[in-house]
């Protein structure tokens, strides 16, 4: 189906793609120059888990890279799995696992492709000890639209190299990639769960616990006020040594439909976020989680993007540097939490130092907090506008995978990269993002 | 299922099967038309488990060098646990209604070939005593519909012989099933405007024809609601059908 409709997860800007799927590695040149072709310029499209508009094309005629989900070789010995770009995380999960294997860095959905992890330099909870997707990436071939073909690495070709990384797809299409897996133990991973009242703690936590364990990352309840500000969960884990390799694929509940106004809304928000920090009892607990419901708990919900209505919604998603970042995130949970509005569990992370080979990589130091806020006409111009000027002031940057708003003035400082990328930018990619921040 | 050839081993069909059927103790052995992607099919299935992956390369149409094919093959599983005949083409009806040879030639991919193949896999089967033929039809091959009879002729014709050749076959132990899947997302079906709520993906109609073949079926249609689909369109009287734009 050539002419199915695709959207951002976020559903918000409303710009529906019509997708040409390519299948087959070798017409897929002939069919990016034809939609160049046809429509001025194209840009790759995966799973479409990007939430705001750096997955649209500028021409709204994506080419979809789904159905080239081939493995091509694969050296259980080393770890490195070479594979087309569309082949998904899960995918690869699923072959690794049993193999003793597991991804070295992933985000909180395995349902993104090998190309759209790159291009978005995505990372996860073991950002402080292995960095983003990226420094794990040892090779890929990157497809220009002229029909050329540019075998990177970090000593092949580098500057593309580096400009691919979290280069929101606009270098090039990324045909195969090499990866570098990491050994596990294990598919359990043990657990400690403990439950804080206040940024503070949170930090203390994080001081106390990050450098001795492999994942480290906190749900936060960004409804709660005064003295229960910045309360939360905070989740550390490492992977098991049971030499149990165990599969979980759940059958998973699903949002049949998109109901024409959010179901999340400041009463519901109230209620779950309440009740996830009371299923917490205060102090530490020890348990064992498959890596399923560890890494991924929203993906047991099909669709969950959905529940946030017809006009969809957006993410705010920032990291602070750490000389300001207690201050700027109580100073941000404050401003949220006086809307009401916000999401069920928002995530807080700490961000480390290792420094991801993109040039337009999104982590720095310091702390990373992410929050869903269904679609509505004043957020952008309220909320998110008082939220970007705290971002600016502490020294800290807004993700371009999350973003349908950011300032044009304050994406070029966040990320002053941005005219070596464009200059490396392919002429026949663009995407309503780039347009966005780059254009006046 | 421990041998298993697929023809049109591309197909993202017979792709979605392959992996679902992979892993170590399988040994594959899978003809398609185009070099590079049969290569392309067997890496991933490599990847996937699967250490033993032959492949042969070969254009159905040319039915002189089917026996070579299989000859190669016996040589190489000496037994066939399971075949799936799965290559095809969808053919443009306009085009096809506008030009003789190409509609000889595309009732040749979908039917004559397929028929050819056929009748040399089930003398080996037949000898052998056991085994399992499945065969990708289609939901169109119950009617003909003006917008693609041609492709439904074909599908018929594959039907029904494989009709013929379940009971031939019964008697010695061979089992022969008739895949009829409804709408596919598939590049075949790229350039269709296909029906969201009526479309299925491959893995999805791997899933069924897996399910199929353990449980013996004659005919599947996949998913399972095509059967009540077809039910309905198979009983329109004609008189009624001929003034339908289906």
């Amino acid at each position: 189906m050539s002419e199915s409709k695709l959207m951002s997860w976020g559903r918000y800007p409303a710009y529906s793609q019509t997708a040409f799927l390519s299948s087959w590695r070798d017409d897929l040149a002939a069919d990016v120059s034809h939609l160049v072709r046809e429509h001025g310029s194209t840009l790759a499209f995966g799973k479409g888990r990007s939430y705001g508009d750096s997955c649209l094309a500028r021409s709204d005629h994506v080419i979809q890279t789904t159905l080239l989900n081939r493995f091509i070789s694969v050296d259980w010995g080393t770890g490195v799995i070479v594979a087309e770009s569309g082949v998904t995380l899960e995918d690869i999960i699923n072959i690794a696992i049993p193999n003793g294997w597991f991804l070295p860095v992933t985000p909180g959905t395995k349902y993104v492709t090998l190309g759209g992890a790159i291009a978005n330099d995505v990372h996860g909870k073991n950002h402080h000890v292995r960095g983003t997707f990226g420094c794990h990436v040892k090779q890929f071939g990157l497809l220009r639209t002229d029909g050329s073909t540019i075998v990177c690495s970090p000593v092949k070709n580098k500057d593309f190299f580096e400009a691919t990384i979290g280069g929101l797809g606009l270098t090039g299409i990324i045909e195969w990639v090499a990866l570098q897996l990491m050994p596990v133990h294990s598919s359990n991973i043990v657990t400690t769960k403990i439950r804080f009242n206040s940024l503070n703690e949170f930090v203390e936590l994080s001081n106390e616990l990050d450098h001795k364990h492999e994942y480290s990352v906190a749900w936060i309840d960004c409804l709660a006020t005064g003295n229960s500000l910045g309360r939360g969960v905070f989740i550390v884990g490492d992977h098991a040594h049971d030499e149990i390799f165990e599969l979980r694929n759940n059958k998973r509940i699903s949002v049949p439909i998109i109901p024409s106004v959010s179901v999340i809304n400041r009463f519901s928000l109230y209620l779950l976020n309440n009740m996830y920090y009371r299923s917490h009892k205060p102090g530490r607990h020890a348990g064992i989680d498959n890596y399923d419901p560890f890494f991924y708990p929203l993906d047991q919900i099909n669709n969950w993007n959905r529940a946030y209505g017809s006009k969809g919604f957006q993410q705010y998603q920032c990291v602070l540097p750490n000389v300001n970042s207690e201050e700027a995130a109580r100073e941000l949970l404050i401003a949220i939490s006086k809307t009401g509005n916000g999401s069920f569990l928002a995530v807080l992370k700490r961000c480390g130092d290792i420094v991801s080979p993109g040039l337009l990589s999104f982590p720095i130091p310091g702390i990373s907090l992410a929050l869903d806020f269904p679609q509505s006409d004043g957020l952008i111009s309220g909320l998110f506008s008082s939220l970007d000027k705290i971002v600016l002031e502490s020294g800290g940057r807004l993700y371009p995978a999350k973003d349908a708003h950011m300032k044009a003035k304050d994406f070029r400082m966040f990320y002053s990269n941005w005219e070596k990328l464009d200059l490396l930018r392919d002429p026949g990619l663009n995407s309503r993002f780039w347009d966005r921040v780059t254009s006046i | 299922m421990k041998n298993i050839l697929i023809i049109g081993a591309t197909s993202a069909i017979a792709v979605a099967c392959a992996k679902k059927w992979s892993n170590t103790d399988v040994t594959f052995y899978l003809v398609a038309r185009n070099a590079e992607r049969l290569k392309q099919v067997s890496e991933d299935l490599r990847v996937r488990g699967s250490s033993k992956v032959h492949t042969y390369n070969l254009d159905m149409n040319d039915f002189d060098k089917h026996l070579s094919m299989l000859d190669d093959c016996n040589s190489t599983l000496s037994c066939i646990d399971l075949v799936l005949v799965a290559h095809g083409t969808l053919p443009n009806q306009n085009e096809c209604q506008a030009d003789v040879n190409l509609a000889v030639k595309e009732f040749s991919t979908n039917a004559l070939s397929v028929i050819a193949i056929l009748t040399l896999l089930a003398n080996k089967l037949e000898s052998q005593g056991k085994g399992t033929i499945a065969i990708i039809s289609s939901v169109a091959g119950d009617r003909g519909r003006q917008t693609n009879y041609l492709y439904g002729a074909a599908k018929a014709a594959v039907s029904t012989f494989s009709e013929g050749l379940r009971v031939r076959l019964f008697k010695s132990g061979v089992h022969v099933i008739t895949i009829k899947p409804g709408f596919v997302d598939t590049p075949m079906t790229k350039d269709l405007n296909l029906p969201a709520l009526l479309t299925s993906s491959p893995s999805r109609i791997a899933e069924c024809i897996d399910k199929g073949i353990l449980k013996k079926s004659d005919v599947i249609y996949t998913p399972y609601f095509w059967s009540v689909i077809m039910l309905i369109i198979r009983f329109i009287p004609g008189f009624i059908f001929k003034r339908l734009s289906l």
